[in-house]
């Protein structure tokens, strides 16, 4: 890949100068990880080389790699919690996982797919449209789920108050003994008040029967500097418990995440590769560090 | 930490001892400010090494050295250089000489386009116009449902001959390139004089969706090619807008989701690498958040300032 070969040559400079830092500083900055973050990782790659007394470009580039997978944590559980809880009776309950970002995310694609993996692990499923806002958004939904002989419940109204949907979802759920509830919510931006308290209000009314086994937020790969804004008011209000990055099958390299999981320490859980059924898998870091340093 | 490019080029401006004469360094430590303040607004790493240089010449120039104020004069030259690059003031549509005008709208899965459709629709019928919508995205799971609603809502018909992907229909039917053409025709025969088609999301990297956006484009020659864009995209927005330049040479762009808190810096990115003026904003999820776009907001909006 051009990336991995820029690299591959400014790396390979007898003695790396002003320019070539920059150059590497670059590459890091073309794969959205943010001037801080990248600027940050290069004085630490730049003293460290300093120190071991490296000269060989192989070696420093190995460096940088071992930084990155570092920086990205592989030691992080990315495991889905399906987990459903018991009542008081302790009768279990359904696994429910609310799904939640940004306008045109990818969240009712991923909880498409998401029901797919599910059902194809023998685990009944349902799922909750509380997108009541956007035009056919539950049909939408609806046609994902009846891609696998999965249940939607809807509204047929729209407009409908999304936190009923879902607590109708949930209480459905619990009434059939389902292993998980996937809610899908409307997309809002972050910064909108009143949209992110009627999500605040749809976690709520969710918990009324039965706790939150993942709160997943969907991030878009090709989200700038923005996406850490995003990750911030959304865990503060949702309590976000992992990332989906979706549509990293384009050219965008989804660096924001670096700085989501650094600050904020929730994991992303899984990739979004395609709009396929399929085009679902667990996020993987050091595939990730090799699609930011252009190596796949 | 300074939120601001202004308060960082103050602070910067601050320490230096004679302040009518900016030295050579003092003029970097500046540039540096600016390239962090353009970085963190997303704007893409080529554009901002450009932009700096030629802000950097222009700040070693007697205007800046000369000048009573050289912060002020020096954020005056970036914020001019800005809008210079983002379009002196937004073009308006072109209309075709002999109706129907048809308007062709692409861009990368979930930027908006479906909902700009509505917007546009409105808005022109509003203005007199009687648009009919195409509906030729037939492979995103109810994008024909949610063009019919949207179509509903704005009051305007929607030519939507196949159902695409919906809950009766696994796999995709009917080509989107004949729905476009029919499209056309259809408006020709019921005589609306613009046609707006609605095509689904690609990425710059699918050769095979890009071609069939090409061929919508070849078989139904629009007056008008609207890329449509998220703000919120960081710096994949040039080899994106490139892509789609070489794929569909889109003839203006539309920045939607201004009414998130993005600094937005890929207005700035594909404006300076395509050429291409950013004719519309999208500020919002009713039919009635669209505006034209106004480059100096914009420049104070990637500034921060
Ligand atoms: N290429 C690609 N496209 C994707 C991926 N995930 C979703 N999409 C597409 O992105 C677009 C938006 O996806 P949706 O699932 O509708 O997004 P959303 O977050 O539910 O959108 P809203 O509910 O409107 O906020 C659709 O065209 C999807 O097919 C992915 O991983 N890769
Ligand atoms: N806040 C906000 N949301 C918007 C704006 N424009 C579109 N949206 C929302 O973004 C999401 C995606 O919009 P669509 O119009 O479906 O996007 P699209 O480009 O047609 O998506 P695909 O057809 O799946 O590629 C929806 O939730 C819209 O309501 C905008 O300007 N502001
Ligand atoms: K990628
Ligand atoms: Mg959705
Ligand atoms: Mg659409």
């Amino acid at each position: 890949s051009p990336l991995g070969a820029k690299l591959l040559e400014v790396l390979s400079r007898d003695s790396l100068s002003e320019d070539d830092w920059d150059e590497i500083e670059e590459l890091l900055l073309l794969a959205d990880m943010g001037a801080g973050p990248a600027g940050e990782l290069l004085d630490d790659l730049r003293t460290e080389v300093r120190v071991r007394g490296l000269a060989d470009p192989a070696q420093v580039r190995d460096l940088l790699r071992e930084k990155l997978v570092a920086l990205v944590n592989p030691d992080l559980d990315r495991t889905l919690n399906l987990a459903g809880g018991t009542d008081e009776q302790g009768e279990p309950l359904p696994a429910v996982v609310l799904v939640v970002g940004v306008n045109g995310a990818g969240k009712t694609t991923t909880v498409g797919k998401l029901t797919r993996v599910l059902v194809a692990e023998d685990k009944s499923v349902l799922l909750g449209a509380a997108d009541t806002f956007r035009a056919a958004a539950a049909d939408q939904l609806q046609t994902w789920g009846a891609r696998v002989g999965v249940e939607t419940v809807r509204s047929q109204r729209d407009g409908a108050d999304p936190a009923s949907v879902a607590f109708d979802a949930v209480k459905e759920a619990k009434a059939q003994g389902v292993d998980v509830v996937l809610v899908d919510t409307a997309g809002r931006l972050q910064n909108k008040t009143g949209l992110m308290d009627e999500l605040g209000k749809v976690s709520r009314v969710i918990q009324k029967e039965a706790p939150l086994s993942e709160v997943l937020l969907v991030l878009d790969a090709t989200t700038g500097q923005n996406g850490l804004t995003q990750a911030r008011v959304f865990t503060e209000v949702a309590g976000v418990t992992g990332i989906v990055l979706t549509k990293l099958d384009g050219t965008a390299k989804g660096g924001i995440v670096v700085a989501v999981q650094r600050e904020l320490g929730v994991p992303v859980k899984l990739v979004g590769l395609g709009e396929g059924p399929d085009d679902l898998a667990p996020f993987d870091p050091d595939q990730f560090v090799d699609g930011l340093l252009g190596d796949q | 930490m300074f939120a601001t490019l202004s308060d960082r080029l103050t602070s910067t401006f601050k320490n230096l001892r004679n302040k009518g004469r900016l030295s050579e360094a003092d003029i970097d430590a500046t540039v540096r400010q600016i390239r962090r303040a353009l970085l963190d607004a997303d704007v893409a790493v080529p554009v901002v090494r450009e932009f700096t240089g030629r802000v950097r010449e222009r700040a070693l120039s007697a205007e800046v050295s000369g000048a009573l104020n050289p912060a002020q004069q020096v954020v005056k030259i970036v914020n001019d250089e800005l809008i210079s690059i983002l379009g002196g003031s937004a073009r308006p549509l072109s209309f075709a000489k002999v109706p129907p005008t048809v308007i062709m709208l692409a861009g990368l899965q979930g930027a908006g386009k479906t909902t700009l459709a509505g917007k546009l629709a409105l808005h022109l019928r509003e203005q007199g116009h009687t648009p009919l919508l195409v509906a030729a995205d037939l492979q995103r799971p109810n994008a024909v449902t949610q063009l019919s609603v949207v179509g509903e809502r704005a009051g305007v018909p929607v030519y939507a001959p196949h159902p695409g992907v919906a809950s009766e229909l696994e796999v995709p039917t009917g080509d989107p390139v004949q729905v476009a053409i029919d499209g056309v025709a259809e408006a020709r025969a019921k005589v609306h004089d613009v046609v707006i088609i609605d095509t689904a999301g690609r990425l710059g990297v699918d050769g095979e969706l890009m071609a069939q956006a090409a061929d919508i484009r070849a078989a139904t020659n629009p007056d008008e090619v609207l890329f449509v864009i998220d703000a919120m995209i960081g710096q994949d927005a040039v080899t994106t807008a490139k892509a789609f330049l070489d794929g569909v040479d889109f003839t203006g762009v539309v920045l939607s989701k201004l009414d998130g808190d993005a600094r937005g810096g890929a207005a700035l990115s594909v404006a300076s690498v395509t050429g291409r003026p950013i004719m519309f904003a999208s500020t919002g999820e009713q039919l009635r958040d669209f505006e034209a776009f106004y480059p100096d907001r914009m420049a104070s909006r990637i500034l921060d300032m």
